[in-house]
């Protein structure tokens, strides 16, 4: 299939769920619908790195958390402009603020891109589980940063009132997730193209194998470089619209154990070898959890988490889509399309 | 193709290399010229395979340099060494296990000659040079198995094919052979004059003295990091230091 193929069917499908929601559903389907898009886009984020390189990250809470506070800041800043500059200064700036939320999921891109590929660049020299220690370990430190920064609201959280309705979407929420399906296209698209690029060979090459990766003239290095920002950046965007979702955003929620463990378990669920996996795990696992948050408990979320983790990686350690990795129309491998 | 060239292919200049208090390479000089098939033979532990990694950016030496083709290698990665032309086998065969045949050949191609910035290749030009790869080392019909299903001679002539692609100056072969049968030993320095006639230069590192005696133009010696001989094969195994090298006193 073609990428502008591809694309296409994307866009229809996002927009025949949302046109499903407004007609059949009410609010409730569009946060549900939000969450569950979050968690794909986390998932085939943390499957660049993970999956396709072979690195695990445990710290996707930070990059996530990333993302949610850049807004945050910037939501602060906008609401305090008299305050914080001198009147002229805020005249102008008041031209500027408060910034359109698709220009903060690319702020909040750019400031976890760029935490990924120092941090990248920090970490990559360990392998194995030392590398995952250490993405651990990032995502503490940025949380004990943000519980003593007092401008985007310390340990006690920050207020991020979302107007009611904006044009065209009607509920915001609608608006929300209409990004969100942007965001997840996206990730999709980014994930496809590295699997049938140059890229993706490269990256796949890491994951076997470093040192004979460098022997066949792989730089790998940057592509672990690439991927991390790549990753980062991508988990920056899913957190960005965070606060506007949730409207108080405190470190404990934005760097919640849900993150890093559903950003892993996943895309193990559903396989890490194609980006098919992620959407999928991310697919079942999220509408799971929307499910028994309703019927039963949200508490039961991680449970069933850990089971399905567990029950997936004695079972079937190549996910779903390990099982359907002998059919014919999988074994038919394309070359890299660039 | 020799001869343009006024200096050796590669130059290993006073190149030294310890690990801790250990010594694995002492001042070790070695000049060698484009075209030349030369056997480089050792006790174990005497610094081969620290050589070979010191010359392909594996590990750093902390004195001397390596020059190839002209350049300085010293700083280089191991993996902008490959893309100046100098290849490599393992000793023990590392192929990417999670890949079929034919995409552990793809690799190197796709990483090597596009990233020297000669021409971009169409796929069905990759395809064919995948193919022309896998066929110069017999492998063409397992293109699509998978690396464990090869047998224990594949898998070394996948090793040399995958180092192929990368189109070397210079291949470096670290003990291709070790635990081959005596047909398949035969077979892998067939292979390895095959592609010395191509104008590849070789260095063959090896134990099967069978093997090295006829394949070498030249033969070197390295005992505890140092280079005790340096000539035609068949003076340097009559060479008494060589002898107590290898036999003891």
């Amino acid at each position: 299939m073609r990428t502008p193929i591809f694309f296409l069917i994307q866009i229809l499908a996002g927009l025949v769920l949302y046109l499903l929601f407004i007609t059949f559903g009410n609010d409730y389907w569009f946060y549900a619908g939000y969450t569950v898009m979050q968690y794909v886009v986390l998932a085939t984020a943390w499957n660049i790195l993970g999956g396709y390189c072979g690195y695990v990250n445990f710290g996707s809470a930070g990059f996530f958390a990333l993302g949610a506070y850049s807004s945050v800041f910037f939501y602060t800043m906008g609401q305090g402009l008299d305050d914080l500059f001198s009147e002229r200064a805020a005249g102008l700036l008041a031209y500027i603020f408060p910034i359109p939320v698709p220009i903060l999921i690319l702020f909040g891109g750019v400031v976890a891109g760029l935490v990924g590929l120092g941090t990248g660049y920090l970490t990559l020299r360990l392998r194995g589980v030392f590398f995952a220690i250490a993405t651990l370990a990032l995502a503490v430190v940025l949380e004990t940063l943000v519980v003593n920064w007092d401008f985007v609201g310390g340990s006690r959280g920050a207020y991020v009132i979302p107007p009611a309705n904006i044009p065209v979407f009607g509920a915001y929420i609608h608006y929300l997730f209409a990004l969100m399906v942007v965001m997840v296209i996206v990730a999709l698209t980014t994930a496809r193209l590295i699997e049938r690029s140059r890229l993706g060979y490269g990256f796949a090459a890491i994951r076997d194998d470093e040192l004979t990766a460098e022997a066949c003239g792989v730089p790998t290095l940057k592509l672990k470089l690439t991927a991390t920002a790549l990753s980062g950046a991508l988990m920056g965007m899913a957190g960005s619209t965070f606060p506007f979702f949730i409207g108080y955003v405190e470190p404990g929620s934005a760097f919640s154990l849900s993150y890093a463990v559903n950003s892993i378990a996943m895309p193990m669920i559903g396989g890490t070898t194609s980006w098919v996996g992620p959407l999928v795990g991310a697919l079942l696992l999220g509408t799971l959890q929307q499910l028994a948050t309703v019927t039963i408990s949200s508490a039961v979320n991680l449970l069933i988490v850990g089971l399905l983790l567990v029950g997936f990686v004695v079972i079937a350690p190549k996910g779903i889509v390990g099982w359907f990795e002998n059919w014919p129309w999988r074994r038919a491998k394309s070359w890299p399309e660039s | 193709m020799a001869g343009v060239m006024t200096g050796p292919l590669l130059r290993i200049d006073q190149v030294s290399k310890r690990f801790g208090g250990f010594v694995a390479l002492d001042d070790v000089n070695i000049d060698i010229a484009a075209g030349e098939r030369v056997g480089l033979i050792g006790p174990n532990g005497s610094g081969k395979s620290t050589l070979v990694n010191c010359i392909c950016g594996t590990l750093v030496n902390e004195a001397g340099t390596v020059t190839f083709d002209g350049q300085a290698m010293n700083g280089l990665n191991a993996h902008q060494r490959t893309r100046a032309g100098l290849a490599r086998s393992f000793q023990l065969p590392r192929p990417f296990a999670s890949m079929s045949v034919a995409d552990n050949i793809r690799v190197p191609l796709l990483y090597t000659v596009d990233a020297r910035g000669g021409p971009h290749r169409s796929l069905a030009e990759l395809d064919d040079r995948c193919m022309e790869m896998l066929k110069l080392v017999a492998l063409d019909e397992k293109a699509a198995k998978n690396p464990r299903d090869l047998t224990q001679v594949e898998m070394r002539k996948l090793e040399l094919a995958r180092a192929m692609a990368t189109e070397p100056k210079l291949l470096i072969a670290d003990e291709a052979m070790a635990g081959l049968s005596h047909s398949e030993v035969e077979d892998i320095v067939a292979l390895l004059i095959r592609l010395n006639e191509r104008g590849i230069t070789i260095i063959m590192i090896e134990h099967i003295m069978r093997a090295v005696m006829s394949f070498s133009q030249r033969l070197l010696v390295l005992v505890s990091g140092k280079k005790i001989a340096d000539g035609k094969p068949e003076d340097v195994i009559k060479n008494a230091e060589v002898e107590r090298a290898y036999l003891g006193q």
